[in-house]
């Protein structure tokens, strides 16, 4: 069926002809309509353009993404950066230019402002379009109720009226907080030889790692049989990477079903409803490089495979390029004296001291004598000199003083939050600033402009934490 | 939206040897990241110009491309934006730009329908910054009829290969004299202009009728003496790259902290074509110093005192010394360069050794 507004077309009362049973032609991205063909519709011969997409993408932004602690207290998951110059979303989105999707939904809720700058109306992934292009779709009010996005089916849900603006055949659902380069192209056509109802992407892991995951379990046509979250004795090794391909028909039944689903979930309720309604469910098998980024480890760790002599997921390849909004900004400069090994370093930067293992971003300044190993130094951070940095991220425009020391100590368990922190990283909020002198310990988390008094005996413990005011956690 | 823009970049220059066999100067990179032309651009559009044409002759693929999206530089408005304008066979013209003064009088109609009531005129090959609302101001307190940007040179510095200005006390100037084989002047013009509007119509209509074409010898000179010329002399850092020598040279200098404070980390900044380009790599071995890097660049040799462009790829234990790597320059491993320009594109095979003197800077193309 299809639904046209009459009123921009015709001065007519009825505000909308709806035709049933209309079909697209195939493979065409627009339809034309001659009124006089309509039984019943007697108005002079006009010709009417519809705009149609094959495959539309919904992108799952809007979460806080709690487990990156200080890192995300300002700032939503995908739009904290990554790799020098990046930020998580960019790769989604590149990935979606890559495959010819050139309409995309970004579906926003939890501190939006730097995503909806970034975004902006799309121009670095060629996505300003006339037609499609990218949109950003953050809550809104409606006549009678209005309510957040209380879970990821429900963000969906609270959209159908952009989605069947495009008239889709096929939904790509993807969430904002992944590392990889993926041909959903590809994964496409994978649903349309199958004639899913819904595709789901899935990678090999190691059996052992299995159990960590939800794995989807297959017959021998990639036909999903049954779903395991977190199994202990996984009969698959088939992770489910959150990335969906829904024929549109199927997602919008499902949704306008599963409506009045406190929270609805993807994961909980869609699939499983798909799954129980027909069992069309096929698996898309991806063998190439997806990581996580949820964690403040598997964040650290994604960032240091970017610099290792052949990263497994290379920025430097022609094929397949990563898209980021980026200004006009000059090339970095090494000082004499200055040293860098196995690192990446952002435009306009400036080093004096030297950087070994690290992802350093645009517009930093490491000072004289200064060493950083193992790190990740985000854009505009300033650093000192004679200041010793391992194993720490630290967040956007942050000024570590002179003489510092962060990442000394041992490993202890961190008394703000044993759940996201958990390894040795010193992770730091940004525009947040540290006196000189202090020493820092493994495993600690600050944020907020700090003073000499917030650090007895000029050290803040292993495991430690300085939230400021106006800081949060 | 009081001035008007128009940038010569349809030029060459045979001392820029063979580095110019590619492209115009204009579109010579320069300093890692930038085009010759974003300098005269970027002071243009940071001075709130917002109408610009650029004129373009010679080889101008390159420069194109550098502007095929305006949008780099907050052009494509609808009012105003970036224009490029090539030589096109008319009814009663069939000839390329046979001089700076031609070249504006072949888009006469251009100034003719515009409406700002100043135009400012600057080549494409200079490296600089420059306010051109404080041209103006100082081109009305003058009551001036063309102001000229002049540079005055250190004594003693060699002012051949420029147009040199006779000043009076109060800066209006009394004399030119291009190429001068010697003198005792160090004034020389930028061939950066500020004049207005409906003048420069009048003086272009002239130099038609009498089939004159260079501006400054056409135009200047002879005006001279019946109009109020005016030098307004640049402040700060300026070069013209147009020839190898001097190419290396300004380039050369952006390693100073002097001249990279004053166009990197000043406000308003350069603006360039932004490449999508990941962050330069830094392998194992490598040992760069007192150098400026590019992005995409990945680097596994020794760097040292040199410039190195975008995307350029330097092998192991490569040793490369007071050099510029332009972009996507690839060098294999165990090679040696000293003292040379390196074309883009050019591909080095390891082992490979190419050293220029301490005076002339080699340029190393196919």
């Amino acid at each position: 069926m299809i639904i046209i507004h009459l009123q921009k077309i015709f001065k007519r009362e009825e505000k909308f002809l709806y035709i049933p049973n209309f079909s697209f032609p195939r493979e065409l991205p627009y339809a034309i309509i001659n009124t006089k063909n309509i039984p019943g519709f007697w108005e002079r011969e006009k010709v009417v353009f519809v705009i149609k997409k094959k495959m539309i993408a919904m992108l799952l932004a809007g979460g806080q993404g709690s487990r990156l602690g200080v890192l995300t207290a300002k700032v939503a998951k995908p739009a904290v950066a990554f790799g020098g110059k990046y930020r998580i979303i960019d790769f989604p989105l590149s990935n979606c230019v890559n495959s010819g999707v050139d309409t995309v939904g970004v579906l926003t809720q939890y501190r939006p402002l730097r995503l909806n700058t970034h975004i902006g109306i799309g121009i670095p992934w060629d996505l300003d379009k006339r037609s499609g292009g990218v949109t950003v779709l953050p809550p809104y009010e409606k006549s009678k109720d209005s309510e957040w996005y209380t879970g990821t089916a429900n963000a969906i849900y609270q959209n159908l009226e952009y989605m069947e603006s495009y008239h889709p055949d096929y939904v790509l659902i993807l969430s904002g907080d992944h590392i990889y380069k993926m041909d959903y192209e590809e994964m496409l056509e994978c649903h349309r030889q199958n004639k899913a109802d819904v595709t789901i992407a899935s990678m090999p892991v190691p059996w052992e790692e299995a159990s960590r995951f939800g794995v989807v379990v297959t017959d021998k046509n990639r036909r999903i049989t049954a779903f395991e979250e977190k199994p202990e004795n996984p009969r698959s090794n088939l992770a489910s990477m959150g990335i969906y391909i829904f024929s549109w028909n199927v997602l919008k039944e499902a949704l306008v079903t599963l409506a009045e689903v406190p929270s609805c979930d993807f994961g909980k309720h869609i699939i499983p409803y798909c799954f129980e309604k027909t069992g069309d469910l096929y698996t898309y098998e991806f063998n190439g490089y997806w990581k996580d980024v949820g964690t403040l480890s598997s964040y650290w760790e994604a960032n240091m495979g970017l610099v290792d002599l052949v990263p497994e997921f290379n920025l430097y390849e022609e094929f397949w390029k990563i898209y980021t909004k980026a200004d006009s900004l000059p090339p970095q400069y090494m000082a004499p004296g200055a040293r860098a090994e196995r690192a990446i370093i952002g435009e306009g930067s400036c080093v004096y001291g030297s950087i070994y293992h690290s992802v350093v971003g645009s517009n930093v300044t490491v000072g004289e004598g200064s060493s950083i190993s193992d790190s990740i130094l985000m854009q505009g951070v300033k650093i000192g000199k004679n200041v010793r940095i391992h194993k720490a991220i630290i967040a956007e425009n942050t000024i570590i003083d002179d003489n510092t020391v962060l990442g000394h100590g041992q490993f202890a368990e961190s008394l703000l939050d044993k759940r996201v922190y958990s390894s040795e990283l010193v992770t730091i909020d940004e525009d947040s600033y540290i006196p000189a002198g202090v020493s820092i310990g493994k495993n600690t988390a600050i944020s907020g402009k700090t003073e000499p008094e917030d650090y007895p005996g000029g050290r803040l413990q292993d495991g430690g934490y300085i939230i400021k005011a106006g800081g949060k956690v | 939206m009081r001035i008007l823009g128009m940038i010569l970049a349809g030029g060459n220059s045979k001392k820029m040897r063979e580095l110019t066999s590619r492209r115009a100067t204009a579109a010579m990179p320069v300093a890692g990241s930038y085009r010759a032309i974003d300098f005269a651009l970027s002071s243009m559009v940071n001075s709130q110009i917002g109408k610009v044409a650029v004129i373009t002759q010679y080889s101008s693929r390159s420069l194109n491309e550098h502007l095929s999206s305006s949008k780099w530089w907050d052009f494509g408005r609808k009012q105003g934006g970036l224009f490029v304008f090539t030589p096109t066979i008319t009814n009663s013209n069939r000839d390329w730009y046979r001089g700076t003064a031609d070249a504006l009088a072949q888009n006469l109609n251009f100034l003719r329908d515009s409406h700002e009531p100043y135009v400012a005129i600057a080549a494409g090959d200079g490296v600089y910054r420059l306010d051109y609302n404080k041209v103006l101001e100082y081109h009305i307190a003058k009551d001036s009829d063309i102001t000229v940007i002049c540079k005055e040179m250190p004594a003693g510095a060699d002012v051949s290969r420029f147009g040199v200005v006779e000043l009076e006390d109060d800066d209006q100037i009394r004399g030119f004299e291009e190429k001068p084989a010697s003198t005792e002047l160090n004034t020389v013009s930028c061939g950066i202009y500020l004049i207005r509007r409906r003048l420069l119509i009048s003086l272009l209509e002239e130099c038609v009728e009498m089939d004159w074409y260079d501006f400054v010898r056409d135009i200047l000179i002879r005006q001279k003496n019946s109009r109020k010329i005016y030098a307004y002399k640049m402040q700060g850092y300026w070069a013209n790259i147009s020839t190898a020598e001097a190419y290396f040279d300004s380039n050369m200098d952006f390693l100073r902290p002097e001249v990279r404070e004053a166009f990197f980390y000043s406000y308003p900044e350069i603006l360039t074509k932004v490449e999508d380009n990941p962050p330069a790599k830094y392998n194992p071995g490598s040992n760069v110093t007192n150098s400026l890097v590019a992005s995409g660049a990945i680097i596994n040799g020794n760097v040292q005192n040199s410039v190195v462009f975008q995307n350029a790829f330097i092998g192991n234990n490569c040793r490369i010394r007071n050099s510029i790597l332009l972009n996507n320059v690839y060098i294999g491993d165990n090679c040696v360069i000293e003292n040379c320009v390196v074309e883009s594109q050019m591909v080095i095979p390891s082992g490979t050794e190419f050293r220029g003197g301490d005076k002339e800077v080699r340029i190393i193309t196919e």
